[in-house]
């Protein structure tokens, strides 16, 4: 499928940073793709979504958005995507339906008017369409400091949608959401993606969110250190899964153990890589009685934190350039 | 034609943000009214006498330019921490150019600044008329289209300051050091006529000066003490007020752009 997002050798070292924040990173987003970058804060993540953004320049490499170059064509760049910010980015004191026409005319979707009542018929009626989807009606117009978290968000993400971008840029969407709200937050953009195929450019720090996504894209001290599915993180990373047993013989079961080929660990429990085996294929293998079973299958978790274990230290530092 | 709209859009929501945000408005409004209604009068028990014309009126005309010009002025600067906050994020992505955005932001601010302006004139009539002092209706109404102009001047001023300063911290720190003198140097609680060599040279590279003298220009026209309380004619000091605006704003935007993007 074509890229939508083309990044190649993006290099970006801030004015007074020793060491570069974004450090040759290169990757391609297809169309319609939900694409995750994951890595610990600093890792360059913010600053990533910036350029791609257009609103920090990088030091070097190039990233195109849809056809056209960050650097040369902000603006056209611009036109093409949406996003929400880590902070909130709407306006405490001015109504739902303020924020969003003032998105709306910012965008040239529609002209300015004072008012509401002075916009044309077709925002009308989209706004309200809009205030259904948020069951918002009775609140539309009035100012949204009494919106919960979730409610905000989900205003933001509906904003940002209006003027239909290719592209929609999370950094970080659900951070200081509640469970029900960031549920809610994810069922809402599945349904966006189901009616539209709009790509999307996620950062996050929780895991379960990243494991929904078509690809994911690790990155640490500003350089990619892991890329691929789901699935190809995880057994890439952590390598296979295990299966642990153990029996009241043990002696046979080592015997069994070596004479079936398999590699094992350990005085017992024994723990047996599965490479590429299944549970099953194990169990039905042997025929020592066992007492103890437990299977390891990686989580993504387990993945993210390989990569990024025993480097707090590298990550304070690194925290100020973001 | 999107630009004008999105021009219209942010300034629109600096107004309607002051507007609703009932503390920001009651407290914008109290240091001009101490400067007018303690400053004012003090000046007037102590030196009045020596000068040749009321005191109350010429700290009003000059907090009125000062408030205004310093309002604006702080407005802009306030870009630099909002690229980071509420919907300022939005409008630094949206697909409208740089300088529309700071030409609204001016704009949004001028207007802001001109709803404490309208409330210093009331507040100066009424402190007029505690005093018995005439004041013309004429000579009101005049200041609020120069008000509009120091507003802009002062929005200019800020963006050159903007494109100057990496951040708010430091744009907090300097902003006293650049604005306070000017309190003195611009004349606008006491005459300037006779200032030492270095005060005077001082007085004459301070930008509010010529906003302060503007705003007398158009207050004092055709009364008795308008050789006493004006420095220049309105024609010098329109030019001054055109040529640094223009020069503040074009290299002030072109400065904040590049340092925005090439943090």
């Amino acid at each position: 499928m074509q890229a939508i997002i083309e990044v190649s050798n993006l290099t970006k070292r801030y004015k007074r940073g020793t060491t570069n924040a974004v450090d040759g990173i290169s990757f391609n987003v297809a169309q319609g793709e939900l694409f995750a970058l994951l890595g610990p804060n600093g890792a360059g993540k913010t600053t990533t979504i910036s350029i791609l953004t257009t609103t920090l320049a990088p030091t070097s490499g190039r990233a195109v958005i849809a056809g056209y170059d960050v650097s040369t064509q902000a603006r056209a760049v611009r036109r093409q995507v949406g996003i929400i910010f880590q902070n909130p980015s709407l306006d405490q004191n001015l109504t739902a339906e303020e924020n969003v026409r003032f998105h709306a005319v910012l965008y040239g979707l529609y002209p300015f008017r004072p008012t509401f009542a002075a916009m044309p018929a077709a925002y009308r009626e989209e706004v309200m369409s809009l205030a259904n989807v948020l069951s918002l009606q009775d609140d539309i117009f009035k100012p949204i400091k009494r919106f919960s978290g979730g409610m905000k968000r989900k205003l933001e993400i509906i904003r940002s949608l209006i003027h239909k971008p290719k592209v929609l840029f999370l950094d970080e969407p659900t951070i200081g959401l509640d469970p029900a709200s960031r549920r809610s937050l994810w069922e809402h953009l599945a349904q966006v993606r189901a009616e539209r195929p709009t790509t999307i450019l996620l950062t996050t720090h929780y895991l379960e969110e990243a494991e929904q996504a078509d690809t994911i894209c690790v990155i640490n001290k500003g350089k990619i250190v892991a890329y691929g599915t789901p699935a190809q993180l995880k057994s890439q990373l952590t390598g296979d899964s295990y299966v642990y047993v153990d029996s009241d013989n043990r002696g046979q079961l080592r015997s069994e153990l070596q004479s079936l080929g398999y590699s094992f660990e350990d005085q017992g429990p024994f723990r047996i890589r599965l490479n590429g085996h299944n549970v099953q294929q194990v169990m039905k293998a042997l025929d020592t009685p066992l007492n103890y079973v437990q299977t390891q299958i990686p989580t993504l978790e387990d993945a993210y934190l390989a990569i990024v274990d025993g480097k707090d230290e590298e990550r304070l530092i690194e925290t100020d350039h973001e | 034609m999107n630009d004008v709209n999105a021009i219209l859009t942010i300034a629109y929501r600096d107004l309607l943000k002051l507007m609703r945000d009932r503390a920001r408005l009651i407290s914008s409004l109290v240091f001009p009214f101490v400067f007018i209604g303690v400053l004012g009068p003090s000046f007037q028990g102590s030196f009045g006498k020596m000068a040749s014309f009321n005191l109350i009126i010429f700290t009003f005309t000059g907090v009125y330019a000062q408030t205004l010009f310093q309002s604006a002025a702080f407005g802009i600067i306030s870009l630099i921490e909002d690229r980071d906050n509420d919907f300022s994020q939005e409008i630094f992505v949206s697909p409208i150019s740089r300088y529309s955005i700071i030409f609204g932001k001016i704009l949004g601010e001028s207007l802001v600044a001109m709803v404490q302006g309208l409330a210093i004139i009331v507040f100066g009539v009424v402190l007029a008329v505690a005093a018995g002092i005439q004041v013309s209706l004429g000579s009101l109404l005049m200041m609020i289209p120069v008000g509009i102009v120091i507003c802009l001047f002062g929005g200019a001023f800020g963006v050159i300051i903007l494109g100057n300063l990496p951040s708010r911290r430091t744009a907090e720190q300097i902003f006293p050091f650049i604005l306070l003198p000017q309190y003195f140097l611009s004349g606008m609680f006491t005459p300037i006529k006779d200032l030492p060599p270095v005060v005077s040279f001082l007085s004459i590279i301070s930008p509010m000066r010529y906003a302060v003298d503007f705003v007398r220009n158009a207050f004092y026209v055709g009364s008795a003490e308008y050789n006493q309380t004006v420095i220049a004619t309105p024609y010098f000091n329109i030019a001054v007020i055109g040529i640094l605006f223009a020069v503040f704003l074009v290299s002030g935007t072109v400065l904040f752009v590049r340092a925005e993007r090439n943090r």
